[in-house]
């Protein structure tokens, strides 16, 4: 029998993870990867406790919608890191410090 | 134990080990396919609690699109970029990296607890869902259950979210077209 709380607690060690990458890496793409770390544990409690849902269904639905936003999520970050690198040159969170040159 | 129980440890270990190589590796375009290696395993944990068509999903929306879209991006965007994105600096914990790690463990162990805490599995709306039979078991068709709710329950978030998937994606085209030349 698997328990929720092991599901509770890969998910809070996959957020920890995630934290972790967003924090310390010097790197827009990974940060990225990071929060989308960070979503996928969201949505591994969402959906570990959507076992005990069935007729509304709705810890299922909610990981459905949260996976379709994170995809407009990564598709509007790209496009704005790609313009940040056209302008400064680099991709490096820290080094991007002025609104407009 | 049994078999089920084996594949979760199993999904588990493979989802957090690849998800540390990822924060540990100091090549990008590693680290990249190893966050796919990170997304199947969690696929796999969803499709262990029941979840089958969300684990299709995440399949083919985050490995087939989101990671495909961020491959596609860096390496069609000029060798200089990839070049650049290469340099990444020191070790996994340097002392830089410290605060960021002892934030990180922090807030784990702070999250355990909380969990430990909370008793989750002796929840009084869980044992409802029991007792009424309100809970998934192994077999169930769940899909076209999903459909119908889909479209008479959560009718209103879908739409919602429909109109935000379209206004980002014209908005995503429109900040990475080309700058005319005026």
């Amino acid at each position: 029998m698997i328990t929720l709380t092991d599901f509770l607690v890969v998910s809070a060690g996959l957020f920890c993870i995630g934290l972790y990458i967003v924090l310390s890496k010097r790197n827009a793409i990974l940060v990225l990867i990071g929060v989308e770390l960070m979503l996928n544990a969201a949505n591994l409690n969402l959906v570990a406790f959507g076992k005990y849902d069935k007729l509304n269904n709705g810890g299922q639905i909610f990981a459905l919608f949260s996976i379709t936003l994170a995809a407009a999520t990564t598709a509007v970050a790209l496009a704005i890191i790609l313009n940040i690198y056209k302008r400064y040159k680099t991709i490096d969170p820290n080094k991007i410090d002025s609104l407009k040159d | 134990m049994t078999m089920a129980q084996a594949l979760f440890y199993l999904m588990a270990f493979i989802a957090l080990a690849s998800a540390l190589f990822v924060a540990a590796s100091r090549n990008l375009v590693r680290s990249v396919f190893m966050f796919f290696v990170t997304l199947m395993a969690v696929a796999g944990l969803y499709v262990l609690s029941l979840a089958d068509f969300v684990a299709i999903t995440q399949i083919v929306i985050y490995v087939g699109g989101i990671l495909v879209l961020i491959i596609f991006a860096f390496m069609l965007s000029g060798k200089e970029m990839l070049a650049n994105l290469q340099l990444q600096s020191g070790k996994f914990i340097s002392v830089s990296k410290v605060p960021a790690f002892l934030l990180a463990t922090l807030f784990f162990i702070v999250m355990l607890n909380i969990i430990m805490e909370s008793n989750v599995d002796n929840l009084p709306w869980l044992h409802n869902a029991v007792v009424q039979k309100n809970t998934f078991t192994a077999g169930d068709a769940t899909i076209g259950n999903i459909g119908v709710d889909l479209m008479t329950t959560y009718l209103l978030p879908f739409e919602a979210i429909s109109i935000l998937l379209m206004m980002a994606l014209v908005g995503a085209a429109h900040l990475s077209r080309k700058e005319k030349k005026a």
